[in-house]
C-alpha cells in the first residue's frame, strides 16, 4: 500500500501541501476519491458523477502546480451540492420538476472554486429544494449517514446531507453546502465535521437554486476548521450578479487561526437551555463552555428573549420566499412537463406538472407560503414574522454592543436519529431540528458548528459558535480553539 | 385558525398545483398544524417595529441599464421541455 493511497481520507490542508511538494499529483488524488466514490454507493452521497470533468481539472491543476502557480484549492477534489447550478452537469435540487435540467452556465461560487484549480467530482445529494432536516425529500432517495451503531440506516441529516455523508465517509476532501435554516450545520453536527454558514450576502447567491432567498447562504462543509476557512476564501466575496453579496473585503480567514482567544467574551444564551433536550446535549455545551473558559475567554449568560419565535417567524417568512421563487417551475423554460390530456390548456399544464414535479414536503410549503401570502393573510402571518424577525435581529446587536464575541450553543437537540422514524411525525416535529441554527439565518449573522464528541450511543454531536456580522475571521478562530480542545478524532466504522 | 377542505383547495388553485379531492382533508390537516404552530408569534408584541426587509442595512445597487448578454436563443432554449421555431411552446393560451 502506498502513502498516497488512502489520500481520499486526507484533509484539505494536507493534500495542499503534498501537491505543492510534489509527493501526490492532483490525478492521484482524484482517482483515490473517485475509486471511495464507486466504492460508497450505498451511502447514497453522489447522485450525478463527474469522473471525465474531474480528471481533465485534475490533470489541468497538475499543470498548474508544476508551474508553480497553486492557489490554496489547486488540486483539491471536492463535492458539489446538487443545488449549485453546474455548466452542461444535472443539476436539479434533488427535485423531480428539474429532472434532466442542465444548466448553460456556471454559479458563482462553482466559477470561483474552479478558477482556484479545485476539482469536481461530481453532484451531492439533498432534501428536494433544500427543504428537509433529513435528506428523506429528495428524488434520488435519501442519503445515508456513514456513522451506524446498529441495523439501523441513519440521516445524515439535511438539507446538505449528500455533502455531510460524503465528507464524512472520505468521498471527497471537503463539498459545498448551503445553509436557510441551518442545512449546513446541522448536517455537519449529525456526521462529526465542521460546518460554517457565512454571513448573508459574503458569498454569491448566483447560480444557486434559490429557496429563500433572505435566508440561503453557501457554505464549506470539511474535515477541519482550518480547511473550513481555506475553502471559505476562494467562495467568499462581492459579485455583481448577486445584488446582496456584500462589497465588504474579505480578510485572509487562514491567517485568523492563531489559536488565541484570551480575554474574548463568550456569549451563552439561557433561552437556549430547553426542556426536553438530552442530557447528553446539555454535558456536551457544558463541555464546550470550559473549554473556551480554559483557552483564556471570559464566559458570560446573556439573553435572546426573542429566541423561541424564530422557529414559527422561520416557517412563514421561508415558505413565503420558496412559493415565490418556486413559481418559475411550470413547465416551460426547463424541467419536467406532464403529459397533458385531450383540451387541456395552460392552467392544467402547470397544475399538473407542479403535481408531478414537487415532492409533498415542497408542495406543503410552497402551499403555506401562498396561503401567508394571500390578500388577508399578509399582514397577519408574514408582516408580523418579519417584525419578529427584526426584534430577533436586533437581540443579537444588543449582546454584540455589549462586548460579546461569540456565542455558544449546542448546534443540534439530538444526535442523528434513523431514516424513516420520522415519516409518521407531525412536518412540526422535523421542522425543531433547526431550534437552535435558525436565528442565524434570520440574523444574517455567521455560524459554525464544530464536532466535540460522541453520545453514548458513539454517534458524533456537535456545537455551533456563532459570530458576528461579517467577523468569519474571529469565528473561525474560535472555532479552532474549541475543535483543538476536543480534539474530535473518531471516524466511523466502514461498512458500505 | 384552521384551514378547512375549501381553504385548502383554494390555496392549491393558487398555488397552481392539482391536489385530488380525497387528498384535501390531510392536506387542510398538515396546513392547520403548521398555522397552530405559527400563531406563536401572536404572542409577540411588535407595536412600532418595522418589517424586516433585509438583513443588511443597504441598498440594492442598480447596473448601468445597458444590454450586457443576449443572441443566445439556442442556449435559452435548450433546456425547454418543448421549443417550436425559436420560441418556447406551451398549449394554446387565446381561443
Amino acid at each position: 500500500m502506498s502513502m498516497t493511497s488512502e489520500s481520499n481520507s486526507w484533509t484539505i490542508e494536507k493534500a495542499r501541501d503534498a501537491l505543492r511538494k510534489g509527493e501526490i499529483s492532483a490525478v492521484d488524488l482524484t482517482m483515490a476519491c473517485l475509486t471511495a466514490i464507486d466504492a460508497g454507493d450505498a451511502l447514497g452521497a453522489f447522485v450525478h458523477k463527474t469522473p471525465e470533468i474531474a480528471l481533465d481539472q485534475a490533470r489541468a491543476a497538475d499543470a498548474r502546480l508544476k508551474a508553480g502557480d497553486a492557489p490554496s484549492l489547486c488540486g483539491i477534489p471536492l463535492g458539489i451540492k446538487d443545488l449549485f447550478c453546474t455548466k452542461g452537469v444535472n443539476s436539479q435540487a434533488a427535485s423531480g420538476i428539474l429532472e434532466g435540467f442542465k444548466p448553460e452556465y456556471e454559479s458563482t461560487v462553482t466559477t470561483k472554486l474552479f478558477a482556484d484549480g479545485a476539482v469536481m467530482l461530481g453532484k451531492l445529494n439533498m432534501d428536494e429544494f433544500a427543504m428537509g432536516s433529513s435528506n428523506e425529500s429528495s428524488v434520488y432517495g435519501p442519503a445515508v449517514n456513514p456513522w451506524k451503531i446498529d441495523d439501523r440506516k441513519l440521516t445524515p441529516g439535511g438539507s446538505s446531507g449528500g455533502s455531510a455523508s460524503a465528507v464524512a465517509a472520505d468521498l471527497c476532501l471537503a463539498a459545498t453546502g448551503t445553509d436557510t435554516g441551518g442545512s449546513i450545520r446541522q448536517p455537519a453536527a449529525f456526521t462529526g465535521i465542521v460546518g460554517i454558514k457565512p454571513t448573508y450576502g459574503r458569498v454569491s447567491r448566483w447560480g444557486v437554486i434559490a429557496f429563500a432567498s433572505s435566508l440561503d447562504q453557501a457554505g464549506p462543509m470539511t474535515k477541519s476548521v482550518r480547511d473550513a476557512a481555506i475553502f471559505l476564501q476562494s467562495m467568499s466575496g462581492y459579485d455583481p450578479k448577486d445584488s446582496t453579496s456584500s462589497e465588504i473585503a474579505v480578510p485572509d480567514f487562514e491567517a485568523a487561526l492563531t489559536g488565541d482567544i484570551r480575554g474574548k467574551v463568550i456569549g451563552i444564551p439561557k433561552e437556549y437551555r430547553l426542556d426536553g433536550i438530552p442530557a447528553e446535549i446539555d454535558a456536551l455545551w457544558e463541555q464546550g463552555i470550559a473549554m473556551l473558559r480554559d483557552a483564556g475567554a471570559e464566559v458570560r449568560e446573556i439573553t435572546l428573549p426573542h429566541a423561541k419565535y424564530a422557529l414559527p417567524a422561520y416557517y412563514v417568512i421561508a415558505p413565503a420566499e420558496a412559493s415565490s421563487n418556486l413559481a418559475r417551475y411550470d413547465g416551460v423554460r426547463y424541467g419536467h412537463r406532464a403529459k397533458l390530456g385531450p383540451g387541456d390548456g395552460i392552467t392544467e399544464m402547470y397544475e399538473k406538472t407542479r403535481a408531478e414535479g414537487f415532492g409533498s414536503e415542497v408542495q406543503r410549503r410552497i402551499m403555506i407560503g401562498t396561503y401567508v401570502l394571500s390578500a388577508g393573510f399578509y399582514d397577519a402571518y408574514y408582516n408580523r414574522a418579519r417584525r419578529v424577525r427584526a426584534l430577533i435581529k436586533q437581540d443579537f446587536e444588543k449582546v454584540f454592543e455589549a462586548g460579546v464575541d461569540a456565542i455558544l450553543t449546542p448546534a443540534t437537540p439530538s444526535s442523528a436519529f434513523g431514516l424513516g422514524e420520522m415519516a409518521s411525525a407531525d412536518p412540526v416535529e422535523m421542522y425543531l431540528n433547526d431550534v437552535f441554527t435558525v436565528t442565524v439565518n434570520l440574523a444574517g449573522l455567521p455560524g459554525i458548528s464544530v464536532p466535540v464528541g460522541l453520545d453514548a450511543k458513539g454517534l458524533p454531536l456537535g456545537l455551533q459558535l456563532i459570530g458576528r456580522p461579517w467577523d468569519e475571521a474571529g469565528l473561525l478562530n474560535h472555532a479552532y480553539v474549541l475543535e483543538r480542545a476536543a480534539g474530535f478524532v473518531a471516524k466511523p466504522q466502514k461498512w458500505w | 385558525m384552521s384551514i378547512d377542505i375549501d381553504t385548502a383547495r383554494k390555496v392549491a388553485k393558487l398555488a397552481r398545483i392539482r391536489v385530488e379531492e380525497a387528498a384535501l382533508p390531510d392536506l387542510a390537516r398538515d396546513l392547520s398544524g403548521i398555522l397552530t404552530f405559527m400563531e406563536q408569534l401572536n404572542e409577540v408584541d411588535v407595536t412600532g417595529v418595522e418589517p424586516m426587509v433585509s438583513v443588511t442595512p443597504m441598498r440594492l445597487r442598480r447596473r448601468e441599464d445597458v444590454v450586457t448578454d443576449g443572441n443566445i436563443q439556442a442556449q435559452v432554449l435548450k433546456n425547454a421541455p418543448e421549443a417550436r421555431e425559436g420560441f418556447f411552446a406551451v398549449p394554446k393560451v387565446v381561443e
